[in-house]
Parts: structure tokens; sequence; C-alpha cells
């Protein structure tokens, strides 16, 4: 029927009542026999896999229990920690400026960001990190001032960088890399409309960036920095290379002479490493719904009730006049 | 220099010889074009004819290719000294742009903020505005604009109509001398055309000066004190678009109108 013959219709009572509350449909919903069937043999395995670790005297779970909130390993978890913080905070921000650099139209920044990319992306975190150990022994001395003239400072190389840092500046270098092509992809996905709209508003490129483009790039930076993070937090193991010893795998590693068990060892850092990731993945989640401001024009349950309150006054406002 | 030349009668908007290149395509052959203070001059002619081009090239978004283009006596893009023209630093490109409020085809808005976000920001980073000042005439605009309701909503939850809008209301922001629009109507639905023209004819009617690239024939006819007809990069045929429409002079223009009155 179309719209015209509909409106010659005269409503009568009934199909008013019919219109204001219809009959919504009640289907019975499509069974998925397969989906039910799958997910009973995988809990069957899954109960003997845990019979058999409970029962298995190598898994140790004794040892287990007994290490896993020792003051030694509970401490190397938070260095753990504070590497992965340190390593992606100094990570994302050169990353960040490593992409600006890249997109400008200054061809010197543009070259140095390539080179920068290709050399840390292009070696094995662990052989930069053996590397960054080394630097005592490359450079003995750095020295500040004019080149084979005068110098006003010496820094012994061996007694300023801590094994810490150099893992610190190991790790973040690296990562930098990834973060800039990140950082980038971001950047570039945002719509070339807006950063006419911000300059034919007088808006410098710096504050275009700012507060126009990067708010927006952050929806399409958040979730692959996510994974970098959790990433960073499990490289951190690595740093063993530089050698840094005190994060959660080499200490655990360290306790097993004392245990003469590796495996409940390895457990308890798997344990630590899946706490940390499981919190950052909540975290991610919040992050990312935060970001996702004004990207969909789909509303919240909040939002689809106040458009019906709202609709239902103006109703309810028309029938009464 | 522009405080010397400029007068009474100082256009707002004055081309001479305007060329514009890209690469090996040759989009505007020599423009020549006056708008006086108040007037609103719409451009309009088949796509490609280099009309959206010549708007973006009076707000700098494009560089002049060659001839000279003015906007309140001061030369747009370059600075003239000693009979050399230099490209300006964006600064000073930032600088001259202020004055000037751009509406474009897919209105632009900035997705990540509310109505009130979008028209309060460039007061606030540009000019330097305190921040209640500028929330006020934010409120006053999105009346004058009819969405005084909408303040906290995001882009993304409105109509085309209401989007573009918004995006007036967002260039009326920056107290803008000159409001260029950019086929303003071409991306709505046709029953939300309507309240978008409404908008630009009471801006019209206040004494607003406006270039106003345009499909409505309408509109032009009705609001526009100049009408500019622009096929492959010249102007063909202008004149009080009463006339221009009833009457025109150049076989080219009573081809393109036949096809869209």
């Amino acid at each position: 029927m179309s719209p015209t013959e509909l409106s010659r219709h005269k409503p009568d009572a009934a199909a008013e009542s019919r219109r204001d509350s219809p009959d919504y449909i009640k289907a019975i919903p499509l069974r998925h026999p397969g989906e039910w069937a799958s997910a009973a043999v995988l809990v069957a395995l899954l109960v003997l896999f845990l019979i058999g670790a409970a029962t298995n005297d190598a898994y140790d779970w004794r040892t287990y229990g007994q290490y896993l909130f020792d003051k030694r390993v509970s401490q190397a978890a938070m260095i753990t920690l504070l590497l992965t913080a340190l390593s992606m905070l100094f990570a994302v921000i050169l990353g960040g400026l490593l992409a600006v650099m890249r997109l400008s139209r200054n061809r010197v920044l543009k070259s140095v960001s390539w080179a920068f990319l290709w050399f840390f992306r292009g070696t094995p975190v662990y052989v930069q990190l053996v590397f960054w150990g080394l630097l005592a022994v490359i450079y003995k001395q750095v020295d500040i001032g004019i080149p084979y003239y005068h110098q006003f400072a010496h820094i012994q190389t061996g007694t300023f960088f801590t094994a810490f840092w150099l893992a610190v500046i190991g790790l973040s270098l690296n990562e930098a890399a990834y973060m800039a092509e990140i950082v980038r992809a971001g950047i570039s996905s945002v719509n070339e409309g807006q950063y006419e709209a911000a300059k034919a508003l007088g808006m410098s490129w710096g504050e275009t960036m700012r507060q126009i483009v990067l708010p927006q790039a952050m929806r399409v930076i958040i979730p692959p920095t996510g994974n970098e993070l959790i990433s960073m937090l499990k490289t951190t193991s690595l740093v063993t290379a530089v050698p840094y010893s005190f994060e959660l795998y080499s200490r655990t590693r360290d306790l097993s002479s004392e245990t003469f068990n590796p495996i409940p060892m390895l457990l308890i850092a798997c344990t630590w490493y899946l706490f940390f990731t499981s919190v950052l993945m909540v975290a991610q989640f919040y992050l990312e719904r935060h970001f996702a401001r004004g990207a969909s024009r789909t509303m919240s349950a909040r939002q689809l009730r106040a458009l019906a309150a709202a609709k239902m006054e103006s109703a309810s406002d028309r029938g009464a006049r | 220099m522009s405080a010397a030349t400029s007068t009474a009668t100082e256009p707002v908007v004055r081309a001479v010889n305007v060329h514009k290149r890209f690469g090996a395509l040759t989009v505007l052959r020599g423009i020549d074009l006056t708008v006086q203070p108040g007037q609103v001059t719409c451009l309009v002619g088949p796509s490609g004819s280099g009309k959206t081009t010549f708007l973006r090239c009076i707000n700098h978004l494009e560089q002049v290719s060659a001839g000279r283009l003015y906007v309140d006596g001061t030369l747009v893009g370059y600075a003239e000294r000693n009979g050399k023209l230099h490209e300006l630093h964006p600064r000073e490109a930032a600088k001259q742009r202020r004055h000037i409020g751009m509406v474009f085809q897919h209105f632009n808005l900035f997705p990540h903020m509310t109505v009130l976000g979008n028209i309060i920001r460039a007061p606030l980073t540009v000019r330097k505005m305190p921040k209640d000042e500028a929330i006020e005439k934010a409120r006053a605009l999105l009346r004058q604009v009819g969405l005084a309701d909408k303040e906290s909503a995001y882009p993304a939850q409105l109509s085309g109509g209401q989007q573009q809008r918004i995006a007036i209301a967002r260039a009326l922001a920056m107290d803008p001398k000159l409001m260029l629009f950019d086929e303003p109507t071409s991306a709505l639905d046709p029953e939300l055309v309507g309240e978008v023209l409404d908008v630009m004819r009471e801006l019209a009617r206040g004494g607003m000066t406006m270039v106003v690239v345009t499909h409505e024939m309408g509109f032009a006819r009705e609001v526009g004190d100049e009408l500019v007809f622009m096929d492959e990069g010249v102007v063909v045929e202008s004149g009080d678009p009463r006339e221009v429409l009833a009457n025109p002079q150049q076989q080219r223009t009573k081809a393109f109108l036949s096809k869209v009155l």
C-alpha cells in the first residue's frame, strides 16, 4: 500500500490501538547445537589437564605457593613494571616526534626519522640490548665540547649509565621506531577536511595538530599502542642481554638455583605477567571508549532513553493542543 | 600599505587576472572580480569551471599562480617587496585567514568536540578570548542559527542541515569580514536545503559580505547582488542575478542555465 492510500484509509479505533501497542515479535531463537557440543568437549579436556597438572610433581605447587608472593619476586615484578612504564613513556614521546618529523615538509627531519626507523626496526631488540650493554666498552668516555679542541665535561659511560638505564634506553629506542609508525598511521587517518577547516579558522599547524588532528588520531593510535604496551611488558624479560637481572623473569630464573626446580618459578613469572596484562587490557577498554567520543551515530542506552522521553513529551504537547 | 590604499570604496575582494595551475592543469585562466562591502556574490557554473578553486584562493587554501588577489587591500598569500613576491610564512598566512570565514560542502565539523566545543575552539585558540566570553558568544550564534538546544550534541548526532548551520556559526565566531561558502547545500537532502539557505539569507540581510559558490539559482536570484558565471577557468558573464538569469547574453551561459533552471 502506498502512503497516499494509507492516508485515505480512515483509521478506526481498533487500528488505532493496534498501532499504539503492537504485538512485539517473540521468535524462538535459532539453536546452535555445534557450539554446545564443542564447548562440552573443551571443558572435559580442560578438566583432564587440570587434574593432570594438580597431580604432576614436576609442577611442584608447594614451591609455587611458597614463592609466589616472595618479597624478591614481588620486588622484581615492580621493577618489570617500572622498566615497562619508563621505556613506553620515552618510546611514545620519541615515536610521536619521529612520526611528526616523518610527515613534515622539512626534508632533513624526514630523512633523520626514516634513518632511525630503518636501523631500530631493522635489527633485533635483543642484539640492540647487547650493544647497549657494551656501550662502556665502545665509548669509555663521552666528551662534551668543541671536537679536537676544548672539552667542557667528560662523562664516564661505565659509571654514568647503570645497567637499568641502559635497559630503558635500549627498550625505548627500539619501541620508538614502532610507535612512530603507529602514530603516523593515526595522523594519516584523519580526513583532510579537518586540516582545512582548522586552517580556514586561522589555526597554526601546531594548534591544528594538538587540538584537532591528534585527538582524532588517538582513536586509531590507542588500540595498537595497548598491544605495544603489553608486548613491552614481556620484552623486558630480554634485558638480561644488557645484562640486567633484577626484573621478573631473570629474578625468578635466578631463584630456581635455590629451589632446584625451574618449573614452579616459571609458573610464578607467568602468573605475574598475566596479572599485569589483564589489568592493562581492562585499562585499554576504557581508554578506547573514551577516545571513541563522537565517532559513531549509535547512541548509548542513556541517550536513547532521553530521546524517547523528549519525543513522548512533544507528542503529548501536540495532543494537548 | 593596506591602510594607505584603504578608502571608503576599497573592495573586500579584488582579483586581478588570477590564474591557478595544478602541475600541467590550468584551472583558472585570468579571473577579474571585485566584491564590495556588504555585497553577496554568487559564483555559478558547471563542475570543473574553477569556482571552488577561486574561492579557495581567496583565503589562501590554494596559492595563486599568476595575477594578484587582494582581500581588504592586502595581497593574499604573498608579500611584495622591491617588486618581488615572497612566499608568506605559514604564521602570516594564518593571520590573514582569521578574518575570512569559510563554510565547506562537507561541513568539516570537528567530530571529537561537542557543538559548543566546535564553535569556541578557534576564538579560544586563535583570538585568546576568555572562555566565558567565547561560550556566551557561541550561545548567541547558536540562537541565531536556530540550534540553541544542540550545544552539547556531537556532530555525528545531527542532521546534515543542522551540521551545516553549526559550521556557519563556527565560522561566524571569529567575527569575519568576509564569508566564503563552498557549495554549502550540495551535500544535503533536498528537504534540509531550506534551513541552511534561511540562515545565509539572514546573514546577507545583516550586511555580511559573502562569496557563495552555489547551484541554488533561486537563492542567487533572491539574495545575490551579483551573479558570476564561470566556465573553463574564466568569467563568462556577470551582473545583476535577476538580469543574467532572465536574459543571459552569452551562449555558454544560456546553455548552462537551460540545464539547471
